[in-house]
């Protein structure tokens, strides 16, 4: 079992500093020749290298239980291998323009059946929250997955403060807007503003997390900073990035990949070996950054995690709703 | 300019001059693999530029005989056998990175991925197509199989057909790229429009 619990988890179970430190020099170098490349290509196109990665640490998190127990996939692939539309359909597109993205100051917009409706500034909303590392494994429905050390607070903690009424049946999130800092939203690839959504229950359970960070530091723009969902056991497309508003429903959100092919992304979106997509199988995955000839890994249901979701879903025909 | 007949030996240098330039992509790729520069996800690397070289050359072969009639010139025919067979070399490259990064040789996992994805049988009869053209490519072939050898050799517009819809099918969202392959095509088909109206009608006219 992959997901391990509170009791069997002890601090060996974490990597090694030591390794931990050599990947982050190793990370670091390779940052840093990163950083100077697309310093140039910028340089070239007549942009300064401003803020490519906020870099800032964040001081206070504890680690969760929730942990893999598995190495993170390298820095440097977790930051340049983005699937982030808004910059553009490539996956080098992100790191390159997200420079453009100004994250400070950011205020999220929550509506719909709250008790506590209004505009809240983000910092507002991370003083009343308690920050977690949590290594999850990413599994995109392009059929590749990495593993990331997320840093967030439970989405469950916030949505109680917001206080839901009792016809909050469905949370929907909204990405910014914005095609001057958002340069890929000027082509009609994806509906602008990207929209998804999850069930209550979903949205509730433990493992739902907003992230507001990776590898210790702030959210690199690419990634979806400042702030953005991270739900491990469904395909990326369903963790925002980018989050501006926040509001719950009654009625089923619609959501940005569904409305772009409605047989190829459904509005739950589990991870599921045994439910191909409609052009391909999601049977196996390759794993970012391993060696060239590694074997695919063998895709699990609900990404592994589900002892804590399976239970969500009983009854549910996961074939029809995909 | 080309109007003057080349002599066997400027011809021969010319092609081993084309076939070297041939073998740069797959020299780029080979150095990119060993020294370990294919990026966060390499077996899709290799599987795009491999796919990208053979769809490049299918088309490039395709361009030879409307090269031809521009320049009026039969030596862009002299090399249309060999391009032809570096369509196959990267089309071979790109399966064998199925065969062997993807599927790791298991016969299990072929049998579970192929029948859920529907460009990859595509692409699998197209290779199979293009086997058949790449055997029968030779001096000796051609002579045996006399007329039947031009009709056989028709197959090359449903390759590349083929390989265009295969990537069309295995595409998420942004369409840009199959999109310029589609257009080359369509365009190096509209030329053979007149020799293709010419054999229907000519076809109904016998019958």
């Amino acid at each position: 079992m992959l997901i391990k619990k509170a009791s069997s988890l002890t601090e060996s179970d974490v990597t090694p500093e030591d390794d931990f430190k050599k990947s982050r020099r190793l990370i670091s170098t390779s940052r840093r020749q990163f950083m100077a490349q697309s310093s140039a290509v910028m340089l070239a196109s007549g942009l300064a290298p401003s803020t490519l990665w906020a870099g800032n640490k964040i001081e206070n998190y504890s680690k969760s239980s929730f942990s893999l127990n598995e190495k993170p996939t390298p820095y440097e692939y977790v930051t340049t291998y983005n699937n982030f539309y808004e910059f553009g359909t490539s996956k080098g597109d992100p790191a390159v323009r997200a420079h453009l993205l100004k994250t400070k100051p950011w205020s999220v917009t929550v509506e719909g059946e709250v008790g506590k409706p209004g505009v809240y500034d983000l910092e507002d909303i991370l003083k009343r929250q308690q920050l977690e590392e949590r290594i999850y494994r990413l599994r995109c429905v392009e059929a590749w997955s990495m593993v990331v050390p997320w840093i967030g607070f439970s989405l469950a903690d916030l949505i109680k403060q917001m206080e839901p009424t009792s016809k909050a049946k469905y949370v929907e999130f909204t990405t910014l807007y914005d095609p001057k800092q958002m340069p890929g939203q000027k082509s009609r690839s994806l509906k602008w503003p990207y929209t998804e959504g999850l069930r209550m229950d979903e949205a509730m359970n433990p493992l739902t997390l907003m992230a507001t960070g990776l590898y210790g530091e702030e959210m690199p723009n690419q990634n979806g900073a400042p702030l953005r969902l991270i739900v491990p056991w469904k395909y990326g497309f369903k963790s925002i990035k980018s989050i501006v508003k926040i509001r719950l429903t009654e009625q089923m959100p619609k959501t940005s990949w569904n409305e772009s092919a409605k047989n190829e992304y459904g509005f739950y979106a589990n991870v599921n070996p045994q439910v191909p997509h409609p052009r391909w199988s999601q049977s196996r995955e390759r794993v970012i950054g391993a060696p060239l000839f590694t074997p695919k890994r063998d895709t699990e249901m609900f990404n592994g995690y589900g002892e804590q979701v399976a239970s969500l879903y009983k009854g549910m025909n996961l074939k029809r709703l995909f | 300019m080309s109007k003057k007949r080349l002599s066997k030996r400027q011809l021969g240098f010319l092609k081993t001059l084309v076939f070297g330039v041939c073998l740069i992509p797959f020299g780029l790729i080979t150095w990119d693999a060993v020294n370990n520069l294919l990026g966060a996800d390499p077996i899709q690397t290799l599987h795009f530029r491999t796919g990208d070289w053979t769809l490049r050359f299918l088309l490039i072969t395709l361009a030879m005989s409307p090269l031809q009639r521009l320049l009026g010139s039969p030596l862009p025919i002299r090399f249309r056998r060999m391009l032809g067979l570096f369509a196959f070399f990267y089309a071979s490259l790109h399966l064998l990175v199925w065969l062997v990064l993807d599927q790791s040789l298991s016969l299990d996992n072929m049998l579970e991925d192929v029948p859920e994805s529907p460009y990859i049988i595509l692409g699998l009869l197209a290779y199979s197509m293009l086997i058949s053209l790449a055997v029968t490519s030779t001096a000796g072939m051609m002579r045996r199989l006399g007329k039947a050898w031009f009709t056989l050799h028709k197959l090359i517009y449903v390759i590349a057909v083929m390989g265009v819809v295969h990537f069309f099918w295995l595409t998420k969202l942004d369409y840009s790229e199959p999109i310029v392959y589609a257009v080359i095509l369509l365009c190096l088909l509209a030329f053979r429009w007149p020799m293709m109206k010419s054999m229907l009608t000519s076809k109904t006219n016998s019958v």
